[in-house]
């Protein structure tokens, strides 16, 4: 049976894309209709689009058990399975198919929602790990996810509502395919699941939710000693103290958008409002600090002014401004020294930070009151209110005078 | 080589003759996020101090960018000087689109979504803005920034990944959406796209000078979005949330939540500081 040609082969004309497909068309085309000793199955896994399918193993197609209640879903059934698993058609039962094209897309179809379930399985997990493990998914578009490893997910279960989308297990966000050829790609057909169980599966590929930046290198003297310890941090083993939890170290830095090197400050009405979706505690125990309800454990929200003062501390303990630049420096060297900064009391901070001092204060309920109380007054131009640490901030934030 | 895009010249520029080597530059391959520098702004020594230690060949390079490099010299000097050229017009652009009206030439950009949409589910197809990590050359290549989730992500196109960072620099989005906080695309719903919900933009300025630019967002932030809050808009942020066989993931729940109390202390902040 001849094979359809190319989907659509329009899809591929995306001028952002990075053609690297077109000869997997070419040999998915030409395989498929010269030779017969490639199945469906691996004809429509090599389409251009296709590369986040695995080949589901014909023996889980071939136990009804794994396809109860799709036949309600696929039209065509029979005809679609014969197509899938290389059957050649009845002769009488041929002519009253109506049209090809429909038993194919009936055929994708099942494979699709075949394809749902059996990457929930081990053999299909290790299908889908060897794809991972090949780069077949490629990587988080967010640039302090480093590279992250992204895996394919639906959004529904159901076919028919969205097309696939990337999962990143770094930053625990989802993302639209880079190219425009996965958007003919049903996100059924990877299923709500998967992504999820994969990386619970493979917990050292999973990120765990904490992350303590490595020490800052030390800035005071530019000794040759500074690249022996720099490299200590990364040769400590990672230990995430939940077993069930993800095994890899992750990549915390988050984003500090700047104006003529100033950090623009959160009282800007164009102040940064999003950090905390991609914070992470320093520690474990800091993620218990929050309780089922999303409530900080040990405080009343009634409780205004405690509140807030730990609020703010909370803030500039979690912070990466400390982190994203010290753990950076690669990254931000050359930045830092664009500052022009004046010689910072942020020094003092970081070297309490990094020496793990506040560590047990930082965990204990009563940590604000820990820190010294606030030179309110002292410091303000036309901020009425700056609380303890925010002192640092204020040197080198920006922040429009009439914010 | 600078004379492939002679044609364009007359309709590109309304400078006749000069424009050259502009176009030349702006209509190559990758090089799409750069906008037009205004001729005026080059020609001011002002706006380029400090540069000429960045350049080498700067004089020829400066003569090069505006055509008036002299014919007889040499291939391989060119060939060079090109490189050089390419280097300055990245860094004067860099100083250029934090001008008022290189703000508005980018904004402009921005408007017709020249720099790509937002990779993130849940940002809609937020349009984005280009942004370096750093401000010296050679370092990072270019990035994007988008104002809904406030985060950056790599050009999908490898020939933008190219592109150096520092040609636009750390501060071009931040200052946008400080100038122009009407702009601030809300945190959810569809994005606003479209050039009528543009508002009380600052009157053109013609070329004006980079030592103007701190008194301008003065007037500028004085002036505008008065009736803009933006402390409790991350109330507002949709969130993906992993699930396995419709439960959560205890631990990727866990520290959403995490997240979540400190938006929300973060919200009370901000709200507190706006009742005093
Ligand atoms: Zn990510
Ligand atoms: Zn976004």
């Amino acid at each position: 049976m001849p094979r359809p040609a190319d989907p659509d082969p329009e899809l591929q004309e995306d001028d952002n894309d990075d053609d690297e497909i077109m000869d997997d068309q070419e040999d998915g085309y030409t395989s498929s209709t010269t030779t017969s000793t490639v199945t469906w199955i691996s004809w429509f896994c090599s389409l251009p689009g296709h590369e986040y399918f695995c080949e589901v193993t014909e023996d889980f197609i071939e136990d009804d058990f794994n396809l109860t209640g799709l036949n309600v879903m696929v039209p065509f059934w029979k005809e679609a399975m014969e197509m899938v698993m290389d059957i050649e058609p009845d002769e009488d039962a041929a002519t009253k198919i109506p049209d090809v094209s429909i038993v194919e897309s009936s055929a994708e179809m099942l494979y699709g929602l075949v394809h749902q379930r059996f990457i929930l399985t081990r053999a299909g997990l290790q299908a889908m790990i060897d794809k991972y493990e090949n780069n077949a998914f490629g990587v988080c578009p967010r640039v302090l996810c480093r590279s992250s490893t992204v895996v394919p997910c639906g959004r529904s279960d159901l076919p028919g509502l969205d097309t696939v989308k990337l999962y990143c297990p770094n930053c625990n966000d989802i993302y639209v395919p880079p190219s425009s050829r996965y958007q003919g790609v049903d996100g059924a057909f990877f299923g709500t699941t998967f992504a999820h169980l994969f990386f619970q599966s493979y917990r050292e590929l999973a990120p765990a939710p904490f992350y303590k930046p490595p020490p800052p290198p030390s800035s005071t003297a530019s000794s040759p000693s500074s690249n022996a310890s720099a490299i200590e941090p990364a040769s400590e083993a990672f230990v995430n103290p939940n077993p069930y939890g993800g095994q890899k170290r992750a990549e915390g830095a988050i984003y500090y958008p700047r104006i003529y090197g100033f950090k623009v400050s959160e009282r800007a009405k164009s102040g940064p409002r999003m950090q905390w979706m991609r914070v992470r505690p320093e520690s474990p125990e800091q993620l218990d600090r929050v309780d089922w309800r999303g409530h900080w454990i040990g405080e009343y929200s009634d409780d205004d002014d405690d509140d807030e003062d730990g609020g703010e501390m909370e803030m500039q303990d979690f912070d990466p401004d400390v982190t994203y630049e010290d753990d950076d420096d690669e990254e931000e060297e050359e930045e830092e020294e664009m500052q022009a900064e004046p010689p910072r009391a942020s020094g003092s901070r970081r070297m309490v930070g990094a020496a793990g001092v506040v560590q047990s204060a930082r965990t204990a309920p009563t940590a604000a009151g820990l820190r010294p109380p606030a030179p309110v007054k002292t410091q303000a131009i036309n901020i009425p209110r700056i609380a303890s640490s925010g002192q640092v901030r204020v040197v080198r934030q920006y922040i429009p005078a009439a914010a | 080589m600078f004379h492939r895009a002679v044609e364009e010249i007359s309709t590109g520029s309304d400078s006749d003759y000069s424009r050259c080597w502009v176009s030349w530059f702006l209509s190559s391959k990758g090089n799409e996020y750069f906008c037009e520098v205004d001729e005026d702004f080059i020609v001011d020594r002002f706006n380029l101090t400090g540069l000429n230690s960045e350049v080498s060949n700067y004089n020829q390079a400066l003569e090069l960018i505006t055509d008036n490099l002299d014919e007889d010299i040499q291939d391989d000097l060119r060939a060079s000087l090109d490189v050089q050229a390419r280097l300055l017009y990245g860094l004067i652009h860099a100083r250029w689109i934090v001008t008022t009206r290189g703000l508005q030439k980018m904004l402009d950009k921005y408007k017709r979504v020249e720099f790509g949409r937002c990779p993130r589910v849940m940002c809609q197809q937020q349009p984005l803005l280009p942004v370096g990590l750093t401000d010296t050359p050679y370092q990072k290549s270019v990035k994007l920034y988008c104002g809904r989730c406030e985060d950056i992500y790599s050009p999908k196109s490898s020939r933008h990944a190219a592109i150096d960072g520092a040609y636009f620099g750390t501060t071009f989005p931040h200052l946008l959406f400080l100038i122009y906080p009407n702009l601030i695309p809300p945190k959810s719903g569809p994005p606003l796209d479209s050039a009528s919900t543009m508002r009380n933009e600052p009157a053109e300025g013609g070329s004006r000078r980079r030592r103007n630019v701190r008194d301008e967002i003065q007037e500028a932030v004085a002036g505008d979005g008065a009736d803009i809050n933006t402390s409790s808009v991350a109330l507002k942020v949709e969130r993906y949330r992993p699930r396995i066989y419709g439960f959560q993931v205890n631990e990727v729940a866990k520290l959403q939540r995490w997240q979540e109390a400190l938006r929300d202390r973060q919200v009370q902040r901000l709200e507190a500081l706006e009742d005093r």
